[in-house]
């Protein structure tokens, strides 16, 4: 994901994204016109769907909150030179601790407390699911990448063992927990902006997204404001100089993991302490994989990463008004463009860069000699 | 192999080996090279000087093919010849040795020399027409290998001669040799000049890149000095000196090779006893290392490269475990028990300047100033909050940058974008910075210019009078010889012996790098 650019920040930053997105649209573009359709209406529904319809905005940043800790997560360990594919797995398992949390404690103890205590738990349970592929790369050098990702079946397999077994509601045929205790949940945004006065459509937005925009600036905060945060950097770029400073890289890598963990982990508030209130099979849906996009489209800062969640919110909640409009747009057509935007934001987000560098180089070039 | 000489038209010279002609290169805003022209005649050895970022290599990149000239022209005896890649260099004839060889390891030496243009009936047939061709090579010039050694099993200067073989097996005239001697001992140096000697005899042109100014009044016929990306002198050897060609490169007189006043040793600082490294397959690159060193005491380490001194290094800073020994520094005593850690040694006066500013000094993605705490970021360096403030991390690399002469003077400016000896002089003030009682220096001057050379001597003799114990490893016997009070040299991972500066020429010192005890050393000498 590192590439020593020779470009100004703010090509880095803003133009190539932007040209990387466009790129995607105009070949999804192409896609629909073949099928028929008119490009542009579709375009114009897929954001009218995701910010003018009544609740399309409330569900598109319902999904970027999901996006935001996830990206946050592969961000974060991305500064120590780790890639974490296992955000599925560490969500899954941050779910686990909140219904764990919610179940055992949820009448016995008062509300607001169930509640921070299972915040707690869906951090605990994610850094747990990544200190262990941590601790194996550290000590052990399993590669980081594939004990991820195997962790991800692992959670998977446990969800569904512990979800059909002992979790599993009595009475009952769907592989899910009984709900929660009255009150075991996050206040909707909708209902907290009508208390005060402002008139706004439902939508399962709830306080996570504060929440997530809080780990936002903590992120930043971690990884330029703080010792730690200097010392996860310097061995993210070299290993052989944090180990000449005294940093002590396997430690470095262990922690990192945990807090990458812990922010996977967090996106189940959103969806179990949001909205289901029970823990459910499957509800990561691939949110732990898009999160890789996301850190890469936003160069793996903080606000780089709400822009992108913001855009990989409003591609769900758009897409899903594209299904629902046109009978030749399926599902599985509006699945494709995502895909192709993550193809062109993520595996191919530096195809622009020679030509830009190109570009760029050239001209402050000529400048220079102008100056001179 | 002879030159060919037959385009010879009337009485006119013969054309140019190689001809460059207006040669510019830019990386970005950096001018590395500069409307270069210069023009080598066959059958010379033609040297290359100049600082390091003077646009030497650019300029021998180009001309092997590995990057393009944004203009200008390259003329091969007289044909218009710009390569897009190395491979259409050295189908013309261009050869280039590597400072850092390019080999594999566990090849045998007639496969190193094959590899890449191996025929394509079956590797056999390809491997029985190179021994016969080889054997011929190495008959006219002198150049013995024996072919079916593991080439990481030889010695450096042979697997040089491997190198220097497989572009002659390749067809090559010009042969580009970087840095040639920056891995040998003085006695396979000679060797080697003796090769290039039969080489030259034999019509092959050779460019030969170096900053040692002794070794190109030793063997080149014309000198071309670079400075600044630009082309500054050139002219015959016989016609110059060395101080003359120094001052060419850096545009100012310095003084080569001065004897600094010997120190006042003091107290023991630190004593080393018996201290061994073995690596996983049990290879032992430290044996039983033991000496001591006095507060204001500079002990060089000599010693060709890979010889036991950057392990020797690794353990006194705390980034390797011996295997056994130990080393005591004031009250302190550390060994495989009771290791020693990087973050420990600082706190105890331990400061490093590592032998590889660009994977350990610093950090090339940094910005200078997060360069200028690596290690030292736990005290007020970037203020004394939890939270740390980048403006006072700037402000305190701002005042090192002015004491040591750090130039671009800008401290938010990539570790990667300063030159070498920038870089070094931003390493040495960290490290200094925090007024050390035992420095550990590697290297310090490896890759540096002349100007930053002179500052870095300085100020290592000046921390030395102040009472720092210094330990100096370098592979410059010419540093070494003129800062240290006492000289131990290593070969194979041992100390060969520990001799007074006044006792100790380049000549013993050589001797004794290639195995020799110091006393037969000596003896030797008379």
């Amino acid at each position: 994901m590192q590439q020593s650019s020779r470009l100004p920040a703010y090509v880095d930053i803003l133009i190539i994204p932007f040209l990387n997105l466009l790129t995607a649209l105009f070949v999804a573009g192409i896609i629909i016109a073949i099928i028929g359709e008119n490009p542009f209406t579709a375009l114009s529904i897929m954001l009218k769907g995701a910010f003018v319809y009544k609740g399309g905005l409330g569900y598109t940043l319902f999904y970027t909150t999901n996006f935001i800790f996830t990206g946050l997560a592969v961000a974060v360990a991305f500064h120590a030179l780790l890639f974490n594919i296992g955000g599925e797995g560490q969500a899954a398992m941050g779910g686990l601790g909140i219904g764990l949390v919610a179940l055992s404690l949820g009448s016995v103890i008062p509300v607001p407390f169930v509640i921070l205590l299972a915040i707690f738990g869906s951090a605990l349970f994610g850094a747990v699911w990544g200190v262990i592929p941590g601790y194996l790369q550290a000590k052990r050098g399993s590669h980081i990448v594939i004990t991820t990702i195997m962790f991800n079946f692992i959670a998977s397999s446990i969800l569904i063992w512990l979800l059909a077994g002992m979790l599993m509601a009595p009475n009952q045929m769907s592989p899910e927990t009984v709900s929660f205790a009255d009150g075991v949940m996050l206040f909707k945004m909708h209902q907290i902006l009508n208390s005060i006065g402002f008139s706004v459509a439902r939508s399962p937005l709830n306080l996570s997204f504060v929440l997530a925009l809080v780990c936002c600036f903590a992120v930043w905060v971690l990884i330029w404001r703080t010792r730690l945060g200097y010392r996860i950097r310097a061995t993210g770029f070299s290993n052989k100089a944090s180990t000449y400073a005294g940093y002590q890289p396997e430690w470095i890598i262990i922690l990192v993991m945990a807090i990458s963990g812990a922010l996977a982990g967090m996106m189940a508030i959103n969806e179990i302490l949001g909205v289901q209130h029970r823990v459910i099979l499957n509800f990561t849906s691939g949110y732990g994989f898009t999160g890789i996009a996301v850190a890469l489209m936003g160069r793996n800062h903080p606000v780089g990463i709400i822009f992108a969640s913001l855009l990989f919110g409003a591609l769900y909640q758009g897409g899903a008004e594209l299904d629902f409009e046109f009978q030749t747009i399926t599902r599985d057509m509006v699945i494709m463009i995502q895909g192709l935007i993550i193809l062109f934001s993520g595996a191919l987000a530096y195809m622009f860069n020679p030509l830009l560098e190109h570009f760029f180089v050239a001209n402050t070039a000529q400048k220079e000699m102008l100056d001179g | 192999m002879k030159l060919n000489k037959t385009k010879k038209n009337g009485g006119e010279t013969p054309p140019f080996a190689v001809s460059l002609k207006d040669i510019c290169k830019s990386f970005g805003p950096v001018r590395a090279n500069d409307s270069i022209c210069l023009n080598v005649s066959p059958g010379t050895i033609h040297g290359i000087i100049g600082e390091n970022g003077a646009g030497k290599s650019t300029l021998m990149s180009i001309l092997y093919g590995f990057y393009q000239p944004d203009s200008g022209q390259i003329e091969l005896d007289g044909i218009l010849s710009n390569f897009r890649q190395p491979s259409e260099a050295i189908a013309m004839g261009i050869g280039m040795v590597h400072q850092h060889f390019m080999l594999v390891p566990n090849f045998t030496a007639l496969e190193n020399i094959v590899l890449g243009s191996e025929g394509r009936n079956g590797l056999q047939v390809g491997l029985q027409i190179a021994r016969k061709k080889l054997k011929e090579l190495s008959q006219t010039y002198g150049l013995q290998v024996e072919l079916d050694s593991i080439t990481e099993e030889l010695p450096v200067g042979i697997q040089q001669r491997i190198e220097i073989l497989k572009a002659l097996y390749r067809g090559a005239r010009v042969l580009i040799l970087d840095e040639p001697t920056g891995v040998l001992t003085p006695q396979e140096t000679d060797l080697l000049f003796k090769i290039l000697k039969a080489l030259k005899s034999e019509g092959v042109t050779i460019l030969l890149i170096t900053h040692k100014l002794h070794e190109v009044m030793a063997i080149t016929d014309i000198v071309s000095v670079m400075r600044q990306g630009k082309l500054v002198a050139h002219t015959e050897t016989k016609k110059t000196s060395p101080e003359w060609l120094a001052e060419q490169m850096v545009g100012r007189s310095v003084l080569v090779n001065s004897q600094f006043p010997e120190g006042k040793p003091g107290k023991i600082a630190l004593s080393a006893r018996n201290l061994c490294v073995s690596d996983k397959r049990g290879f032992n690159s430290l044996k039983n290392a033991s000496f001591e060193i006095h507060e204001g005491e500079i002990l060089g380490v000599a010693g060709i490269a890979g010889n036991g001194q950057s392990e020797l290094l690794s353990v006194l800073s705390g980034i390797i475990l011996p295997a056994k020994g130990e080393f005591v520094i004031g009250e302190n005593s550390f060994n495989s028990y009771h290791p020693a850690d990087p973050a420990h040694l600082r706190q105890l006066g331990v400061a490093h300047v590592p032998e590889d500013r660009h994977a350990e000094g610093l950090i090339l993605q940094f910005q200078a100033f997060e360069s200028s705490i690596l290690g030292y970021e736990k005290d007020t360096r970037l203020g004394s909050s939890f939270l740390t403030d980048p403006n006072i991390g700037r402000e305190h690399c701002s005042e090192l940058m002015n004491s040591f002469d750090v130039r671009p003077h800008n401290p938010k400016l990539l570790s990667s974008q300063f030159s070498g000896g920038n870089q070094q002089k931003l390493i040495l003030a960290r490290e200094i910075s925090s007024t050390p009682k035992v420095l550990l220096v590697g290297q310090p001057t490896r890759g540096v210019d002349i100007g930053a050379i002179e500052f870095i001597h300085n100020t290592l003799i000046k921390m030395r009078d102040r009472g720092c114990a210094i330990v100096l490893v370098s592979v410059e016997l010419e540093e070494i010889l003129s800062l240290s009070d006492r000289i131990a040299v290593m070969n194979a991972g041992s100390i060969m012996g520990i001799v007074k500066r006044h006792d100790a020429t380049k000549s013993i010192l050589g001797r004794m790098m290639a195995g020799m005890s110091p006393d037969a050393a000596l003896e030797s000498a008379v």
